[in-house]
């Protein structure tokens, strides 16, 4: 069996207040993301996703356990990781070649100018942005803005993506074009991808596997569900599989009520944080026929 | 028609309150009128004066106009220390102002740097930071002058320690305050601490530093005459210093409105520079 390429071995993460009292944000989190998957974490917010990102990333130390990327334990960022940050964190001095020329430059110091404006503009091209590469953050879209960021780490030829909720600061029609993007061009490099979210759509949409966290604190990965929808998803027709609404009635159910209640007790003694539950909703041919569907109140009184 | 006339009414304005207060200057220094009743023999004595009336003593925008004239024609003579033209004591006020705001900023921006970048180093050099800032630079002065022993040294480090703070506090504060989400790009990426320095801390706290400095400036312009007035020998606050020993009002207000103009040029290249390094969000 090779090795993962990520794998999170029992990592958890505690603040201490001022007045002595601790925090535990999340709890005991195992976690393995193959070559070339991609991966959503869907949960709600406060539930220490980002943190989980940050980790992988790099930025933030764990209290407790190890991050293994490659098989090497990880101690802080690298250009292996690349991250596209929720806020786009162009630098605004920069125009957009500026901003992905400067992690070119980063991830290879001996390239000539020349050289590194060639790559750049490759990658410019790949998000759709000829035209725009004297332009500087400020006179570009929200939407754009993104772009320059999927650019920029798409250009130093990371081993794996980062994503911190990449769509969530877009208008609806811009995030539903960039996401096609993305699925695009992970499908084109064969990217590996870890995404944080809380839009179900998204989630079905991009990942091949999404890891529901329950509510923090104390917060546990409490299933991993598959995507059993087949690779080449568009929003044109992603609603029309026989499994879309399965997938999603099994998320949105988890957001709203199970999120909140899951706790070991509620799992039952065969919960492993170790090994969570892998479920596939999409083939359950009884998920949309809800045993015990809720009554209207108005059907009640009838 | 509309926008022409709009953007012509505040030039307007400026001129006409221009010409307003020349108006009002003059007629406050019209030659007072003659006095009706002259004892006989003491019009004899003073002449046409007593039946003129006479001369304002402060000098009238007409013969300040021809002073100002004179000194244009000729900025740069040097007739003795005591007898300079305008030209060559501004010089050498701004060389003095150069050279200890050069200094200054030698100094402030890469300590700056050093403070904004560690919370401890803030902390610990705060408290001389807090007693050194509000103290007047020509306090510094005698100071100065016993540990230096020269007069054009002594008045460059005035100018020096006035410019300091400024520049030394606004660097902290920028480079302190440089988002959190540059500096994450910066780690993510693996770059080092010179290339962070120099191409994402600097960027990013520039207009704050440059803002410092253009504060910088227009105090070591205020300091400059009074620290020549203290030194002497040259400068345009010697000048003017030099001119009161002569009782020459119409040079001393020339001398005024040559130190308002120069500070307006100096302030208005630094808020140049500040418009070149500023981003917008």
């Amino acid at each position: 069996m090779s090795e993962s390429l990520i794998r999170i071995e029992a990592i958890s993460k505690r603040y201490a207040a001022r007045d002595g009292t601790v925090t535990t944000v999340f709890d005991d989190l195992h976690l393995t993301v193959e070559r070339g998957e991609f991966v959503c974490l869907i949960g709600h917010s406060g539930c220490g996703k980002t943190t989980v990102l940050n980790v992988l990333a790099g930025l933030e130390s764990v209290s407790d356990g190890y991050v293994f990327v490659g098989g090497r334990e990880i101690s802080g960022p690298s250009l292996d990781r690349a991250v596209i940050f929720q806020s786009h964190a162009l630098m605004p001095w920069l125009t957009v070649m500026g901003n992905i020329a400067f992690a070119v430059a980063s991830r290879w110091p001996g390239w000539s100018k020349a050289k590194v404006r060639e790559h750049c503009q490759k990658y410019i091209d790949l998000v759709n942005l000829t035209g725009a590469e004297k332009k500087r953050p400020s006179e570009l879209s929200g939407g754009m803005k993104q772009r320059v960021g999927i650019a920029r780490a798409l250009a130093i030829e990371p081993r794996m993506l980062l994503m911190d909720e990449p769509f969530s600061a877009l208008d609806a029609l811009t995030r539903g074009v960039l996401q096609e993007e993305v699925l695009r061009i992970c499908a084109e490099t064969k990217q590996t991808v870890f995404m944080i979210t809380h839009d179900v759509d998204e989630a079905i949409l991009l990942a091949d596997k999404i890891i529901l966290m329950t509510n923090g604190p104390h917060a546990k990965i409490a299933e991993i569900v598959v995507n059993t929808m087949p690779r080449g998803r568009t929003r044109h027709d992603l609603h029309k599989h026989p499994h879309y609404y399965r997938i999603r009635n099994h998320l949105i159910d988890f957001l709203v009520d199970r999120s909140r209640a899951f706790d070991q007790k509620s799992a039952g003694s065969a919960y492993d944080p170790r090994n969570p539950p892998v479920v596939m909703p999409g083939l359950d041919e009884a998920a949309l026929a809800v045993p015990d569907a809720p009554v209207w109140p108005d059907e009640k009184a009838a | 028609m509309r926008a022409l006339f709009e953007s012509w009414r505040a030039p307007v304005l400026s001129v006409l309150i221009f010409l307003l207060f020349i108006g009002a200057w003059h007629a406050a220094t019209l030659p007072i009128a003659a006095q009706q009743t002259v004892d006989a023999e003491y019009a004899k004595l003073v002449g046409k004066a007593a039946s003129t009336g006479q001369k304002s003593t402060f000098p009238t925008p007409a013969d300040v106009g021809a002073k100002i004239w004179q000194h244009l024609h000729e900025p740069f003579y040097d007739r003795g220390p005591n007898d300079k033209g305008v030209g060559i004591q501004l010089a050498y006020s701004l060389a003095r102002v150069l050279a200890g705001f050069m200094l200054a900023a030698i100094v402030a921006i890469p300590l700056g740097f050093l403070i904004g970048m560690s919370p401890t180093t803030y902390k610990a050099l705060d408290p001389f930071i807090q007693v050194l800032k509000p103290i007047s630079p020509l306090a510094w002065m005698p100071l100065a002058l016993f540990t230096l022993k020269d007069s054009m040294t002594s008045a460059v480090f005035v100018i020096f320690i006035c410019s300091l703070w400024p520049m030394l506090i606004n660097t902290a504060f920028g480079v302190a305050a440089v988002r959190r989400e540059w500096l994450n790009v910066a780690r993510t990426l693996e770059v080092g601490p010179m290339r962070r320095a120099f191409r994402v801390i600097l960027p990013a706290a520039a207009p704050t530093i440059m803002t410092g400095m253009r504060i910088s400036i227009g105090i070591a312009w205020l300091v400059i005459v009074a620290a020549e007035m203290l030194v002497g020998g040259t400068g345009i606050g010697y000048f003017v210093w030099n001119e009161w020993n002569n009782l020459s009002i119409t040079n001393i207000l020339t001398a005024i409105l040559a130190i308002g103009l120069v500070g307006m040029l100096l302030d208005l290249s630094l808020a140049y520079l500040t418009r070149l390094v500023t981003f917008p969000e």
